[in-house]
């Protein structure tokens, strides 16, 4: 697995690369946990793009950053997600509580966030 | 042959520590072993979900993140379809009905995900499981017939 991040705005990117499970969890949440600390964005985008496989710990550990954002008042979007990650996320409840994005800024889970408007504000 | 009239067509057996390098590696085997019959790329993915939520099941809770346990993992391909069996020797599960209900987890930083996933994705799921001596899932996934001609 590997994450590019980068700053666009108040938001940070993280384009993340490879598959996300428990042999990779905990650098997946270090490395997320010290940008957040660094660069204190409004907006955490997940862009799982490169991302071809995810279980249960991979999305435990986008639970957690959804969690922490949320309490510092900022939002999380999960950015074109492939369709098996896509599926688990709807699975596993996130896609009700998170906005999910594809690649026209059209939000195609149940979150309840609106399109770019949630990312651009 | 043995393997003929038990209906077995082909069986896998990969033992190894439970590191998380290889929840990886076992559902990749698994995935390629399921593979060799005509299966849905969307069936495949299924199957590595819940190997890879079973493996990790045994280092993360069977063994409490010891690496020097043994997990087994053991894949059976007959007429019906795949059994796969994932063992561990580690701490055991108390209360195996809790445990399986979907958001249950011992552990607070967990979702409960792992048990719902493999409930969903397989068509048979049945877990055994002894305190101090270990836990035993056993995963049956149907192949759909292919109609021959
Ligand atoms: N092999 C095992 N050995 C001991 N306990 C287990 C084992 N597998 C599961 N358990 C117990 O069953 C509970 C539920 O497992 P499940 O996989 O559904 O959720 P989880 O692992 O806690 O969370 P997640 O899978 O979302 O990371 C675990 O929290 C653990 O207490
Ligand atoms: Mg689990």
């Amino acid at each position: 697995m590997q994450i590019f991040f980068s700053m666009e705005g108040k938001q940070l990117w993280a384009r993340i690369k490879g598959e996300l499970d428990l042999e990779n969890a905990d650098t997946f949440r270090q490395e997320l946990e010290a940008n957040l600390d660094h660069a204190r964005p409004e907006v955490l985008v997940l862009d799982l793009t490169g991302v071809t496989f995810i279980d249960s710990s991979g999305l435990g550990v986008i639970l957690g950053r959804y969690r922490r954002l949320k309490k510092e008042g900022g939002k999380l979007i999960i950015y074109r997600p492939q369709p098996q990650v896509r599926r688990l996320l709807e699975l596993s409840g996130l896609g009700k509580i998170m906005t999910i994005m594809n690649e026209n800024g059209e939000q195609i889970g149940e979150g309840f966030n609106n399109g770019w408007s949630a990312i651009r504000n | 042959m043995g393997g003929q009239q038990s209906g077995i067509k082909n069986k896998m057996i990969l033992e190894f520590l439970s590191v998380p390098e290889n929840v990886g590696l076992a559902r990749v085997a698994v995935a390629a072993f399921a593979a060799q019959v005509d299966m849905k790329l969307n069936e495949l993915e299924e199957i590595k979900v819940a190997v890879s939520e079973a493996v990790s099941n045994s280092i993360i809770h069977g063994y409490g993140g010891d690496p020097n346990g043994m997990v087994r993992v053991e894949v059976e391909r007959n007429e019906e379809g795949l059994v796969i069996t994932v063992e561990d020797k580690g701490k055991g599960i108390e209360d195996i009905a809790l445990a399986m209900q979907p958001d249950y987890s011992s552990s607070p930083e967990r979702m409960g995900l792992g048990f719902a996933f493999m409930q969903s994705f397989m068509d048979h799921l049945d877990v055994t499981s002894e305190v101090n001596q270990g836990t035993r899932v056993r995963m049956f996934k149907n192949i759909e017939k292919v109609v021959e001609k």
